[in-house]
Formats: structure tokens, sequence, C-alpha cells
């Protein structure tokens, strides 16, 4: 089985524009930074939480706390899946407790990864809210999740797969394709 | 890279790979023990069991709260260290645990290559937690993560080990380890206690306690096995102290950011002087605490995970 890429749905400045969309809305919602702390899942929820935190920064001028999350230790297919994670540190700069904390990811997808992380997060501590911001929302949610801040909605076939490409992550132009898994 | 493996029990066959997968996995694991809540659910529905044919308190306690920490389910067989456990005997306790659905046994055994056994004929996995005078393989991980931690890197430092080499399983899984590691080890202690041919293994000896010190960067005190004593194999425990104790005069000697390390029980005042191991170059306490973040890894990467063999994938999320 091979990938093979259909189309792309976002080039560097949709991306810009929906993280700045995204940072309005966080702080329309949240009204203001009170209390708000950033956690990207690894790896590409970081880089998305590092562009909201810089957004909101220009915005407002205030600068909200950014933690690191590895979800490796509270995955639900651990024990069935052929192949064994490395697990990666996981760095939250203050306690969680009674915060807002902002859960990032690029794709929100079957919502298992965001289930793991919302174990982790509640295990670190009893935030006061956490609130779901992705890239991406491609449907097909296996759990009961939902995002409170989308910057685009991707309607897809489950042969596609949703590819984000973040300079930092990459070595590449911010970009989202679509590919296609194609049969040999 | 996964650990690709059954078992864990010498750091002689293991690689710079595999070790270095251990030391980065303690290193992500290390954060849990600071938590309100210690505990992840990683390991659920699997068990290990700890079998000591030996007492130990901080080994086998270690294991069993790195399993604890990680959710999964521990018991402990604690057999009299008096009895000599003949093949047999061995063989149908292990296949007694194993029929109870135990997926690891930690084992500790007065015999060399007990574990090696136990692992050919179970399906479980076997750690070995110290097997004679041969190996303790996660003590020495444990020991270079104390050190990787503090220094950044194994590779160019002159590490010292002192004391009793020949009856020390712990200074053997070391030696493997930190050689390995691109390390500089000197090995010292009293002739008696020096096994010959040490030096095969790519570590530089000496009978001169200051010359192995000098300029070194660790320190690592062995524990005098007192029980020795009557074999004749040092004149008394005075001489023994005053020509090899590590005290403050000689420690003088090392590095001036050296770090000094004992795998415990102390003898103070015997192979180490009590000032000194409480003294701020003291690593003594964690290196406890960083027992259980490497055995912790250990237990993730053989047992929190699909079948051996396998390809490994980013951690992180999956392919969506």
């Amino acid at each position: 089985m091979t990938l093979q890429p259909k189309a792309q749905i976002m080039d560097k400045e949709a991306v810009d524009r929906a993280v700045r969309r995204i940072a309005h809305e966080i702080l329309e919602k949240n009204k203001g930074t009170d209390g708000l702390l950033l956690i990207g899942i690894r790896r590409r929820g970081v880089p998305l939480a590092e562009r909201l935190r810089a957004s909101i920064r220009e915005i407002e001028g205030a600068e909200v706390p950014l933690g690191v999350l590895d979800i490796t230790l509270y995955r639900d297919d651990l024990t069935t899946r052929s192949d064994q994670p490395q697990v990666h540190r996981t760095e939250i700069p203050e306690s969680v407790k009674g915060k807002k904390v902002i859960l990032c990811d690029d794709v929100l997808y079957t919502g298992r990864t965001v289930r793991a992380a919302m174990d982790a997060i509640m295990d670190l501590g009893r935030p006061k809210a956490i609130q779901l911001a992705v890239l991406i929302d491609r449907g097909h949610r296996e759990l009961p999740i939902r995002a409170d801040y989308v910057g685009k909605n991707v309607p897809t076939s489950s042969r596609e797969v949703i590819e984000v490409k973040f300079r930092e992550t990459d070595q590449t132009e911010d970009k989202v394709l679509i590919v296609e898994k194609v049969e040999e | 890279m996964p650990l690709n493996r059954k078992d864990v029990l010498t750091l002689e066959d293991m690689s710079v790979e595999e070790m270095t997968l251990i030391l980065d996995t303690a290193d992500s694991l290390k954060e849990i023990l600071g938590r309100d809540i210690k505990k992840v659910p990683t390991l659920r529905g699997r068990s290990v069991m700890t079998l000591f044919y030996e007492p130990s308190t901080r080994t086998r306690t270690s294991f069993e709260m790195a399993g604890k920490y990680m959710s999964a389910d521990t018991a402990n067989i604690a057999t009299t260290t008096s009895a000599v456990v003949k093949g047999e005997t061995l063989k149908d306790t292990a296949w007694t645990v194993e029929a109870m659905g135990i997926d690891c046994i930690v084992m500790r055994h007065p015999i060399a290559g007990a574990p090696h056994f136990l692992a050919r004929i179970c399906q479980a996995s076997i750690i070995n937690a110290g097997d004679g005078m041969h190996e303790h393989p996660t003590q020495g991980l444990l020991d270079m993560f104390s050190i990787r931690e503090r220094k950044g890197t194994l590779r160019a430092l002159k590490v010292a080990i002192v004391g009793d080499i020949l009856h020390s399983r712990v200074a053997r899984s070391n030696i493997w380890g930190l050689t390995k590691m691109g390390a500089d080890v000197w090995v010292t202690g009293p002739s008696t206690l020096m096994p010959p041919g040490i030096e095969r293994t790519g570590v530089r000896t000496t009978f001169r306690v200051e010359e192995a010190i000098e300029g070194a960067d660790v320190v690592m005190v062995l524990r005098l096995q007192l029980e020795r004593q009557k074999k004749g194999l040092f004149p008394s425990i005075r001489e023994y102290s005053r020509l090899f104790g590590v005290t403050r005069e000689r420690l003088a000697l090392a590095k001036q950011d050296f770090i000094l390390m004992h795998p415990g029980p102390m003898n103070r005042g015997v192979e180490i002087a009590s000032d000194v191991a409480d003294s701020e170059y003291s690593l003594i306490t964690d290196q406890v605490t960083n027992g259980v973040a490497v055995r912790m890894a250990v237990l993730y990467l053989l047992l929190g995970g699909g079948p051996e063999g396998s390809a490994q994938a980013e951690g992180g999320g999956e392919k969506r």
C-alpha cells in the first residue's frame, strides 16, 4: 500500500489565517488570557500551540504559558498494536490545577488521541476546563468528542489521510495535504 | 528502535542503542515520580513477580514500585537465603509462577546464570536483578542514568570504581555498560579482590586508590562484602579502610565537580567515610530515585507494546 498525494487544502497563508482566527476565538471565549494554559500534544500539536501563543501575544500583549504533552503512556492501543511507540517527555511548566487548558493538536480524527490527552491532563491535577483547538477536523469520530476551535473542517473518506506539515517539524513550508491510500 | 528482546539479563550482551533507548525512556518517565498522583495506566493488566533468592530492600522495592506506578500488578516471592536451590526446584517454581499468568519475573539468585536458565524455559520476560558475582544490569543502567543526568554524557568521563571488584556484580554491569558508552573506566582495590584478566573488558587497573581517583569525574564506591573477610582476602577491616577507604582527603584529588556514588547498602566508616557520603558531591539518594525511573523504563520496554520483532512508530498519534 502506498500513499498518493491528492490535493493541497491549505497553504502557508491559510494556516496563518486559521491560527490568527483561533487565537481571537480563544480570547473572545475566555475573555482574555487569565488562567489560560496552552498544551500541545506531541508532535504536531506543539507547533500549533506555539503559534497560538505567538498570535495571542501579538493581539493581547500577554504571555500564555505553554506545555508539551506526550500521550504514549495513555494510549488505548498499546497492547494491541504491533509496534512500540517511544516515550517522550511531558513538560508542563506549571500546575494544571484551576487552569483553563487549551489542548492543541493538528488533526482531529477518531478522538482517541484527545481522550488519552484528557486522561493524561487529569492525572496531573484538576483543571477548571479543557478546551480543544485543532487545525483540521476530518470527521469519523469514534468517541463523543468535539473541538472548540477548528481551523478547517475537511470531509474525508476513511481511505484518505490528512498530512499536516509544519516548518518546525517537517523542514518544509506549512501546508495541509490530502493523500490517498492506494492498494498495489 | 524498539527493545527487541524478551529478557534483560546482562549489559554485556546489550548494544549501545538499546542502552540509550532505556536511558532516554527513563528520562521521559522520571517526571511521573514528581507528580501528586504517581500513576499512569500504561501497564494495566500486566503482571510482574519478584522472585528473590537473596535478601534485598532497594532493588526489590524499586521494581515493585516501578510496576505499581505503571499500573502493573505486582507480587513478591521471598525465598529463604540459606536454601541451595537446585535446577529442578527453580524450574518448578518458575513454571508455577508462569501458570498464574505472570508476564515478567524479576529474579535475584546467588548462582550466576540462573536468570539465563529461567529465560530459556519461560515464556515470561525475565529481568536479572543480580545473579551471583555475575551481573546486575538495572543497577548498571541506573548508575549510567545518574551520571548522564548530571554530566550530560558518559563519553570520555573518567570513572573510578573503588573496592571489591571481584565479588561485585554491580561493578561488572557498570564496566560493560560504561566502557561501551565511551567512558574511561578505572578500577582499583586490593589485589586479592581484583579479578584476573579484568583489563580485557577495556578498563584500566591500579592498586593505588589515589591514582584511580586523580582527575576523576565520577567516583563509584562498592560495598565491602564484610562476610568475605573470613576468607582471609584482606587482613583487617581497619587496614582495608586505611588503604582503600574513600575519604575527603582522597576525594580532593578528583575533579572539582566530581560526583560520588555508592550502590548501597553502605558500610559507613569502612569503604566510605560517613561525612563524604552525606556531602554535596554525593548522588547516593538520587541513585535510589533514578532506580525507580530506570526500572519503569525497562518494564515499559519489555511489557508495554506489541509482539517483538516489529517496526517502530514515532510517538504521538496514529496515522490520520
